[in-house]
């Protein structure tokens, strides 16, 4: 998976999920205060990529520090190449 | 004693005719049933019944999404009633959210279709780690008051009463009883139901769900009808904003109806069958705390769901309280059994009767059965002036209920 299909796929899977405007997916807008995620939202954002990327992410200290849909691409990203080197 | 006196100043219905009590009305009126044939039922074993009356032709989607998310659908069409209720009865934003405002609202059980799916997940791998966080909120017992009262801001009291059938006349009674006590001053108060097959199964399962109409589906129900052969499940949500006559005074609202009196019991008799005493004893608890005679009721719309021991003992208990010649009908002929919220949104469409002049008879029955005590059973539109009904529900776990309610005069 490219990085571009990576980003698709969290876009796509978030603009499902949480009803987004597709317009609104750029990698500085602030999940919370751009999107209007809450607490409630995090906890099945990271179901939602788990399912789409068929990892575990849960426990992830990294995932705490998420603020931007940028900081998600980055950190699928990172997780995706982890497991591609195992 | 009644206290303070309690009023309602409005209506708000999702009903299987759609959203609104003008539509539930035209559908009435109109003597057209709202039940279906659901071939999909057929997949399920063992389950015989295939018809069902469901809510069509709303937009989820006019609620927000965080509001929505922890909402199934029977707690959907309680928030839409709710907001036409509430409209109107022209209640502000500042009433809604002061603490004087509460919730009264119920259902049969929380969500069956979101448990279906979280143990049809969970059984594949006994894993809980696809578990949305919003899930709890839709199979909580208070999923449709809670939810409700969370889109709405509603921030006084929230009771959830649980009584299968019964639920939407006593959510309305407690609330009449928590403002004449003058703990609240407003209420919104109903029960909300969504349709899911193992509700059908629960009836079918004790020979009680229709079964011999699958094929001509707006045949069925036929309350007090000789050949009626069971309940059909419908879905939906009735409720009403009721407050104490002050409060509508003050408020210079138009006033529906008022509450004239309230009775709940448990019949520990049995858990599934009805009993004529406990019936009787209910409608005329009833109409004590409304201090009216039997001879003072106009019209009574009956609980009678076109289950064999069902109408025989309702027509039973009526006809030893009310005698032959008051008006009685039932709407599940029209739209099935809408469940927990049934006791409201007929309470509604009874209020609604009351201030048209016309009486909507039961669909369905053509031949009254022989069995059921000889009753004025109404069997067209009848044009009547009435002052006072009737609701009755009458549910599984032995518990029954009965509201009195009568035109609003000033004293």
């Amino acid at each position: 998976m490219t990085e571009q299909q990576i980003i698709d796929l969290i876009n796509s899977s978030l603009v499902e999920e949480f009803e987004l405007d597709p317009a609104s997916m750029t990698p500085d807008a602030n999940i919370y205060e751009d999107l209007g995620l809450d607490s409630l939202d995090t906890v099945d954002m990271v179901i939602v990529l788990e399912g789409a990327f068929k990892f575990k992410i849960r426990e992830e200290e990294e995932i705490r520090e998420i603020r931007t849909l940028g900081d998600i691409y980055r950190f699928v990203n990172g997780k995706s190449r982890q497991i591609k080197r195992k | 004693m009644q206290l303070r006196r309690v009023v309602i100043t409005g209506c708000g219905s999702v009903s299987p005719y759609g959203r609104g009590v003008e539509t539930l009305m035209e559908g009435l009126l109109a003597g057209r049933s709202a039940v279906q044939n659901f071939p999909d039922l057929a997949a399920i074993g063992g389950l015989r019944t295939r018809v069902a009356a469901k809510v069509s032709g709303i937009n989820p989607k006019e609620i927000p999404r965080k509001d929505r998310r922890s909402m199934s659908a029977m707690s959907i069409f309680a928030t839409m009633a709710s907001q036409d209720a509430l409209a109107q009865s022209g209640v502000t934003t500042e009433q809604l959210t002061g603490g004087r405002l509460g919730i009264s609202l119920g259902s049969t059980v929380g969500s069956t279709k979101t448990t279906e799916e979280l143990f049809r997940d969970f059984f594949t791998d006994s894993s809980l780690e696809r578990m949305k966080s919003t899930i709890f909120f839709q199979i909580m017992n208070h999923t449709c008051a809670s939810n409700v009262a969370q889109a709405l801001g509603i921030s006084g009291r929230l009771l959830a009463p649980s009584a299968a059938c019964s639920t939407g006349c006593q959510a309305i009674g407690y609330g009449y009883e928590l403002i004449a006590m003058g703990k609240q001053d407003m209420m919104l108060c109903g029960g909300a139901d969504e349709f899911h097959p193992l509700t059908a199964a629960t009836f079918d399962n004790i020979n009680a769900a229709s079964v011999a109409f699958n094929d001509s589906p707006s045949c069925t129900p036929r309350p007090f009808d000789r050949a009626r052969d069971g309940v059909v499940c419908a879905e939906g949500a009735g409720v009403v904003l009721i407050e104490s006559l002050d409060s509508a005074i003050e408020r210079g609202v138009p006033i529906l109806a008022e509450i004239g009196g309230f009775a709940t019991l448990s019949d520990p008799r049995s858990i599934a069958n009805p009993n004529v005493e406990a019936m009787e004893c209910c409608m005329r608890l009833a109409l004590e705390d409304a201090d009216l005679g039997a001879d003072e009721i106009d019209y009574i719309n009956a609980h009678a769901t076109a289950t064999e021991q069902g109408d025989i003992a309702e027509s039973e208990a009526i006809s030893r309280i009310f005698g032959e010649l008051v008006p009685v009908s039932s709407l599940k002929g029209h739209m099935g059994h809408t469940m927990a919220a049934s006791g409201s949104l007929e309470l509604i469409a009874s209020l609604e009767m009351m201030s048209r002049g016309r009486l909507v008879p039961t669909l369905n029955l053509e031949e009254v059965d022989p069995a059921c005590s000889t009753l004025n059973y109404l069997r067209l539109v009848q044009a009547t002036e009435i002052d006072t009904f009737v609701k009755n529900s009458f549910a599984f776990g032995g518990v029954n209920s009965s509201i009195v309610v009568r035109r609003f005069k000033h004293d």
